[in-house]
């Protein structure tokens, strides 16, 4: 069965390190834009999806027009539906207003519960307000709820790292995300990129950092279960497992990807374009994809691995021992293998 | 035409330092005789490779005819030969001196003369070329034409008082240098019923017509359906079309006479045949003897050049060839490596030649390659009793077997102004040169004599001495001969391999300098990999140098957040393509930019 992806392109204040595709948060463009994804909805009325994914952008601040949105999806019974929130838009009215609407799963943008960490990537919210949302979605009646945290990010060392790990597990979370922060071209941090990556942990201490991190999530039951996801036993992400398996997906929104019927496509990022439009306008990013290439990109994010071929076995000899992991016919990698699996990929792909 | 005809013909160079304003007075005189409609004109048109354009600098002599109409109402020929101004083709130069009667020299009114000026000048004034000079640059502020011509006098010792003062850039006062030249440069002298005796001075190929001869006749003449021989290769053709150099194309003309500057077109297919400095004559007809000065010119610096994709190998032979029917100078055979798989061992003048031809493949055969450390010819006596002679490090013998090894040595002569004598003695001193003489050319230039190693200079003597002296000094040097020497090959290993692609031979003194160099250079020029690389210089089996470079701990781990893998794909086709540029040793991938960093051990 196939996902179902909603780019909310909203955002009170955009993150100096963010770039993903949101413009500033309007009432009216809003429920505008509502209209607009409740129409392109209707393209799909034939497809039954098992995960919806609101993500963006800030989703939470969509929350009165949420339950009109699912209310235009057929989904199955058990579907999992997931939405994104901050910490400091998390209030007991927006956190009811998702689980009134059919949310069953949030992704809270924790980042760091270390003030001066979040200080340094320009949140809004402190340590105590990221807490206090979790505690407020759990109460609010949210027994799935993925945390958000940043690694590499200024300030942070490891014991500062192990610190916002063990917080956070003591808290009524079942998932992590732990991202390596990226300086990315277009945002705030890109445009100074010399001045901050000069400040920033360098290569090897981000790899400590990353080692840290696995290790302490492990040690907590949280089991890692791809590059950056960790997860108590059954509460994978399995809108994200999708896709990491290559399994198909329709997105909706500026910015959005699907891989649908056997094409990988994307939407313009323009909101404009997008509201103006009957149909969302969607551009071919591949019309045949590459499978085997794809199943060795994104399956070796897996911790479950890849089926080994013969092509695969023969080049391993190109790749350090400790890297990667043989059992039972498959191949993954292991955390140090992870942390450098472009290098790995380009070399299995040939 | 009537007898006199070679009155009214001017035959002369133009003779400047760098930035000194050759080519834009060159621009203004096409401008003004209206050889060049003005919606032809392209900023310094006579130099019409693009690289000679970046660069500045003329490579291959070019020629142009012109009309000039005189302040006396006479109409008058002028035969403008450009002239390259780089050592590496300093044989070019003196031909293209020949063929003029004149020389048009442009010193620069702030900065006065400079040394590779007075080298040029002095090789005019040995061809006993009338020297017209002109003071360029006036409308600069700091301008003092008077003191640059006082100096004109005192160094060079020609009347330089009435010097037209000019600006080239502006416009102003280029018809004074017409004017000077029509009245100061002799008129060429000949005889049309002599034997044939043309000069030639460059050639390229043309694809419909064949190689292109500029000539400059020195007696007899050549028309289409003669037969023409060339006296040094002894190659004999039938002359197609002769005609002279327009400044766009070529114009034909029923024939060429004593006196005159033309080209020959004969369907000759190999430039080989063509070789500058070389005498045509009529086969028929022939004259007794050649024009004086002819060289075989032989290549200098040698270097294998590969393609960086191995199946371009072909796509690289057809460019060589091509660029060879333009460049005698230019040789090639082909050779492999274990490291780098099927390429050519190529043979240039020098490093700039070496570094244009490069270019050229690259730039305009659109083919990425990959160019192995410079080496000159080293002579090597075996204990057998046999010599050697070894342009190839991956051929140098063993140790063991070699009774004497001897390197190419030349005499070099450092202009220079004498407050940097210091630092040049230095470098010279450096690269293990033998300090001949110092005399004073004037008051402040000195013309410092070396012997130097060939191998010491072809590297980047020229680049260092430019940044010692601030750009003032100049060099030459002429061949000596070859001398012992202490000779030894170092080898790079990375992980236990010899690459044998940055294998060199040098002088056993500069070897351990050399080797920690390198190995530091290639430590910052291969990315970290997935296995941690030790790179390891030794000579023989002993290791006299080691880096290490670290295993890569972390790459960019870019997210696939809602479902978006471009950017994922994106990271992998970079590193694809990052990849496709290296060389694959082993485990060990080496970029490209490594083989060419470590061919520019900057002088520290």
């Amino acid at each position: 069965m196939r996902g179902l992806y909603i780019h909310v392109p909203f955002c009170v204040k955009k993150c100096p390190y963010c770039d993903f595709y949101s413009l500033p948060f309007s009432e009216s463009r809003a429920e505008e834009y509502k209209n607009a994804v409740v129409l392109n909805l209707a393209r799909y009325n034939n497809e039954q999806f098992d995960t919806v994914y609101f993500g963006g952008g800030t989703p939470s601040l969509l929350y009165k027009y949420i339950a009109e949105i699912l209310s235009n999806v057929n989904y199955t019974c058990n579907a999992e539906i997931t939405a994104e929130c901050n910490p400091e838009s998390a209030s007991e009215d927006v956190l009811g207003g998702l689980k009134h609407a059919g949310i069953n799963r949030l992704s809270i943008g924790v980042q760091s519960l270390n003030n001066s960490e979040l200080l340094a990537l320009g949140r809004k919210h402190s340590a105590e307000e990221a807490k206090n949302a979790v505690l407020l979605a759990n109460k609010a009646g949210f027994e799935n709820i993925s945390a958000d945290i940043m690694l590499g990010v200024l300030n942070q060392t490891e014991r500062s790292l192990e610190q916002t790990i063990d917080e956070l597990c003591r808290l009524p979370i079942t998932h992590v995300s732990a991202y390596l922060l990226k300086i990315e071209e277009n945002t705030v941090f890109g445009k100074n990129y010399a001045e901050i990556a000069e400040k920033l942990p360098n290569e090897d201490k981000q790899a400590e950092l990353y080692l840290t991190a696995v290790e302490a999530l492990e040690k907590r039951s949280f089991k890692q279960y791809e590059i950056s996801n960790f997860a108590k036993s059954g509460c994978e992400s399995r809108h994200n497992l999708k896709y990491w398996r290559a399994e198909e997906y329709v997105g909706i929104g500026p910015s959005a990807h699907s891989y649908y019927k056997g094409k990988r496509f994307a939407v313009p990022k323009r909101l404009g374009k997008f509201l103006e439009a009957e149909f969302q306008t969607e551009e071919i990013t591949e019309e045949f994809p590459d499978r085997e290439e794809e199943r060795i990109m994104l399956g070796l994010r897996l911790c479950e691995g890849i089926e080994l071929t013969e092509e695969i076995t023969a080049r391993l000899k190109f790749i350090p021992r400790e890297y990667y992991k043989l059992s039972d016919g498959k191949l993954s990698l292991t955390p140090k293998g992870f942390l450098v699996s472009n290098e790995i990929i380009a070399e299995l792909i040939e | 035409m009537s007898d006199n005809y070679l009155d009214k013909i001017r035959n002369f160079c133009i003779i400047a330092h760098i930035d000194h304003g050759k080519s834009t007075l060159a621009d203004r005189i096409l401008e003004q005789t209206e050889t060049v409609a003005l919606r032809d004109m392209e900023e310094q048109l006579l130099d019409n490779m693009d690289i000679e354009r970046e660069r500045g600098i003329t490579i291959k002599a070019r020629a142009v005819r012109l009309k000039y109409k005189a302040d006396d109402g006479e109409e008058y020929i002028f035969n403008l030969i450009d002239t390259p101004g780089h050592v590496d083709f300093n044989y070019e130069v003196s031909r293209s001196l020949v063929a003029c009667e004149g020389a048009v020299l442009i010193v620069d009114a702030s900065q006065g003369i400079e040394a590779q000026t007075l080298a040029n000048t002095y090789l005019a004034v040995e061809n006993d070329l009338e020297v017209v000079p002109v003071v360029n640059k006036i409308d600069l502020p700091s301008a003092h034409p008077e003191e640059v011509k006082h100096e004109i006098e005192d160094v060079i010792g020609i009347e330089a008082m009435d010097a037209p003062e000019i600006s080239a850039k502006m416009g102003i006062n280029i018809r004074a240098v017409m004017e000077e030249i029509v009245k100061k440069i002799p008129a060429p002298k000949g005889d049309t019923n002599s034997p044939l005796k043309a000069l030639i001075f460059d050639s390229y190929y043309d694809s419909y017509k064949g190689v292109i001869v500029y000539v400059r006749v020195k007696e007899g003449e050549v028309k289409p359906g003669d037969r023409i021989k060339m006296m040094a290769s002894g190659a004999e053709f039938t002359v197609v079309e002769t005609g002279y150099m327009g400044a766009t194309e070529l114009v034909p003309a029923g024939g060429l006479k004593a006196g005159e500057v033309g080209y020959i077109a004969a369907s000759i297919k190999s430039i080989g045949d063509t070789k500058v400095g070389d005498t045509v004559t009529n086969a028929s007809k022939p004259a007794s003897e050649a024009l004086p000065g002819y060289r075989e010119v032989s290549p200098m610096v040698f270097s294998g050049i590969y393609p960086a994709d191995g199946a371009k190998y072909g796509d690289l032979r057809d460019a060589l060839e091509k660029l060879q029917l333009n460049d005698a100078s230019l040789s090639y055979e082909p050779e492999s490596s274990v490291a780098l798989g099927f390429g050519f061992r190529c043979g240039f003048l020098g490093l700039l030649h070496m570094d244009i031809i490069q270019e050229r493949i690259e730039r305009e055969y659109n083919l990425d390659i990959i160019t192995t450390a410079p080496s000159v010819v080293y002579k090597i006596e075996m204990t057998d009793g046999t010599t050697k002679m070894i342009d190839n490090p991956t051929n140098y013998p063993d140790t063991s077997l070699i009774a004497q090894s001897y390197e190419p040595v030349v005499n070099a002569h450092v202009y220079s102004p004498s407050e940097y004598v210091g630092s040049i003695m230095e470098l010279c001193q450096n690269r293990r040169g033998i300090f001949k003489d110092m005399k004073y050319i004037d008051e402040k230039r000195v013309d410092l004599h070396y012997e130097l190693p060939l191998n010491e200079i072809v590297y980047d003597f020229f680049d260092v001495l430019k940044s010692r002296t601030r750009g003032y000094a100049s060099y030459d040097y002429e061949m000596k001969g070859f001398e012992p020497s202490k000779l030894v090959k170092l080898d790079i290993m990375l992980n236990g391999e010899v690459i044998d692609a940055l294998s060199f031979i040098i002088h056993a003194d500069s070897a351990y300098e050399r080797a920690r160099k390198m190995a530091e250079k290639l430590k910052e020029h291969i990315p970290r990999q997935l296995f941690e690389i030790p790179i390891q210089a030794c000579i023989g089996g002993k290791i006299i140098a080691r880096e290490t470079i670290k295993a890569l701990r972390k790459d960019v781990l870019a997210k696939c957040y809602g479902g978006d893998i471009t950017r994922k794909k994106k990271l992998l086709e970079k590193q694809k393509e990052g990849k496709k540029r290296m060389r694959q040793f082993g485990t060990v991938a080496v970029p490209q930019e490594a083989f060419m960093a470590v061919l520019k051990l900057e002088d520290d």
